[in-house]
């Protein structure tokens, strides 16, 4: 009796156990033409994992070309199409496949995009931002969230040609917060922010995820990710290195399991400055082996020859052989 | 402030007229002034034989063709500034008079394929942009080539030989029947005279736009302000009602504006092909028939009316546009 009652979890448990979110395996290329008519792959992304859960914010972490932009229109199916995606993304449970992605945009997903010119130069700022609420008093809705995030009322008629840099990041942060959506996709939402819009828009970001919603926060700045998340998930050239909960960025690193993690950390000014020699290479450079091995400090041969497999535990989780 | 800069703005737009319409006349006056055109064969014609040297030289002297060109440029630009554009050798009587009425029957017809070709290439433009790369695409981006290729007079012709000898459904030219009185024509008779001529000027200034069009939109389309639009759950119809129809109308409209020229000179070829009664007709009449006050008269009249195409451009812009309406205001 009491076997058969463990098995049969209440509905409760399951729903907050079911990740909002989860990508397992995720290889993304782009078909492209090179010396006139020959076809090639060009691998961007492979073997990305990431799991978010309601009220958690996962930041994804990495330098430019990592993939990070790439896995936000990955999740919205708002890839060029000449792109080839394989792999699972998962959300509540179900795969997204391409319907269910257009049925889903602004709806249950939301995106805060990361250019100011994802604004449509030539409408006002208040219908652009009442297209994501639903139901009728779209306007009254619409004024108390720009009331909100600190818009003085008449930014609503005002042209985004009109708005200074930190205001249109306002109005995109705005429409997030005003979708009903479960899953926020913040891609790079912080830059060029003064010291005091940056804490604002940190702390609007984290009322969303009180309110019980999924962050994803896409950034390069791991000093406001390691502020907001809960979980940071660190991208090398396409590949998921290493999900470590925000604890654990302490000290000189000795909880970072990825030798890159630690580099990154270490190469805070406060940590020491230590810079990593070499750049990231494109994921087809390298051949074989695991795709950190030329600038790693740890390697062996075992890591020129294999991939390593990743290792999951407790949510957490990191691809090296040596962890 | 804003009376300020718009008085100025007038101003400032008087003053490049001006001195564009004075630049035109010394021009073209130089030009007929050095070239064979004797203006007195063309205004005596057949009679030529029967005019003495001394009669001649009495004209010349009367009409001041002794003086050097200088002061017959500015006699004649002195009666212009009079309201006085002269008479006309062909038609015998005053210049004005003449493109005025010419230009009521052109106008009708630059009227009717200014609108049409306007709205067909915006629509085909539109077609062709939200379905790139696919076969009705690519029709549609033929089509257009070969239309910028085609010249005026030649689809004009190809219209004539299928739509009047072969179909035989409208007439062949002219503006109005044949031997019936002005007075006895219908309305019908006008437009079934004008359908041809407009049909192959509307054909012609389809490409432009279309192919216009069609850049802007996919230029649009792959935006990051549609991008994100879409991120929102914009789609389809709405997506392009939206965001899209606002940013390519405008460059749409004030094409279709400052195309007045090709609209002019289109005009004059297929007005020639139809022998149809209007302005474009009467500059080729009177280049060939020697009729100089007739032909600098519509070349001034020409100017402004491009001039006044591309004003409208321009200030459309500054009205629709809301960047650049606010830094008006």
């Amino acid at each position: 009796m009491k076997l058969q009652q463990k098995e049969e979890p209440l509905p409760d448990l399951l729903e907050k156990d079911q990740p909002l979110l989860e990508v397992k395996d995720l290889s993304l290329s782009f078909r492209q033409y090179r010396e006139g008519l020959r076809e090639t792959d060009l691998q961007v992304i492979s073997k990305l994992d990431i799991t978010l859960y309601k009220k958690e914010i996962v930041a994804v972490v990495g330098a430019s070309g990592s993939g990070k932009s790439l896995l936000a229109s990955a999740i919205l199916g708002l890839l060029p199409e000449n792109a080839f995606l394989r792999g699972t993304i998962n959300f509540k449970g179900k795969p997204l496949s391409p319907e269910r992605q257009e049925h889903l945009r602004g709806e249950e997903i939301s995106l805060i995009p990361q250019s100011v010119s994802a604004l449509d130069p030539l409408m006002k700022t208040g219908k652009q931002v009442q297209a994501v609420i639903k139901g009728k008093n779209k306007k009254a809705v619409q004024q108390e969230i720009f009331d909100k995030v600190g818009l003085p009322s008449k930014t609503s008629n005002s042209y985004p040609f009109e708005l200074s840099g930190g205001m249109v990041r306002r109005v995109l942060a705005a429409t997030s917060l005003a979708s009903s959506a479960d899953l926020i996709i913040a891609d790079e939402p912080t830059p060029g922010l003064d010291p005091f819009a940056l804490k604002e828009t940190v702390n609007y970001i984290k009322q969303l995820a009180e309110n019980g919603k999924g962050v994803i926060f896409i950034t390069h700045d791991i000093e406001t990710a390691l502020k907001i998340a809960d979980k940071v998930a660190v991208f090398y050239a396409g590949q998921t290195v290493e999900i470590a909960k925000v604890e654990n960025f302490c000290g000189s690193g000795e909880n970072l399991r990825h030798p890159y993690t630690k580099a990154l950390w270490n190469a805070l000014p406060q940590n020491g400055f230590v810079p990593l020699p070499g750049s990231q290479p494109l994921l087809s450079e390298v051949a074989e082996g695991c795709i950190f091995h030329p600038r790693c400090p740890v390697k062996t041969d075992l890591c020129k020859k294999k991939q390593p497999e990743s290792k999951s535990k407790n949510g957490e989780m990191v691809r090296c052989f040596y962890a | 402030m804003r009376t300020k800069r718009i008085s100025l703005y007038i101003l400032s737009q008087a003053a490049k007229l001006l001195t564009l319409l004075i630049a035109i006349s010394i021009l073209s006056f130089m030009l007929v002034s050095y070239s064979p055109i004797d203006p007195i064969r063309a205004y005596i014609g057949g009679d030529m034989l029967r005019v003495s040297p001394e009669q001649r030289a009495n004209i010349e002297e009367y009409w001041g063709l002794n003086e050097p060109r200088v002061s017959q440029y500015l006699n004649w630009a002195n009666s212009i500034l009079h309201g006085d554009l002269g008479t006309s050798l062909l038609y015998r009587s005053p210049v004005a008079q003449v493109i005025a009425e010419r230009f009521v029957a052109s106008l009708a017809l630059m009227a009717i394929a200014w609108l049409l070709s306007g709205i067909f290439g915006f629509i085909l433009g539109i077609i062709a942009g939200m379905k790139k790369g696919t076969w009705i695409d690519r029709l549609i981006k033929g089509y257009c080539y070969v239309l910028s290729a085609t010249p005026t007079f030649w689809l004009g012709l190809v219209v004539v030989i299928v739509f009047s000898v072969w179909l035989g459904w409208f007439p062949i030219g002219l503006g109005t029947p044949a031997g019936i009185l002005e007075q006895d024509v219908s309305l019908t008779d006008y437009l079934r005279h004008l359908f041809l001529p407009a049909l192959t000027l509307s054909i012609i200034g389809v490409a432009n736009i279309a192919l216009h069009t069609r850049t802007k939109l996919v230029e649009t389309l792959n935006s990051e302000f549609i991008w994100f639009a879409k991120a929102k759950g914009e789609k389809g119809l709405k997506l392009l009602w939206r965001h899209g129809l606002r940013n390519i109308s405008l460059p749409a409209i004030s094409l279709q504006f400052a195309s007045f020229g090709e609209l002019f000179g289109g005009a004059v070829l297929t007005e020639q092909v139809f022998s149809y009664p209007g302005l474009g007709q009467a500059i080729v009449e009177a280049g060939l028939g020697g009729d100089v006050p007739l032909l600098l008269g519509i070349v001034l009249f020409s100017t402004i009316f491009v001039y006044v195409g591309n004003l409208m451009a321009d200030i459309l812009y500054k009205v629709i546009d809301p960047r650049i309406r606010k830094e008006w205001n």
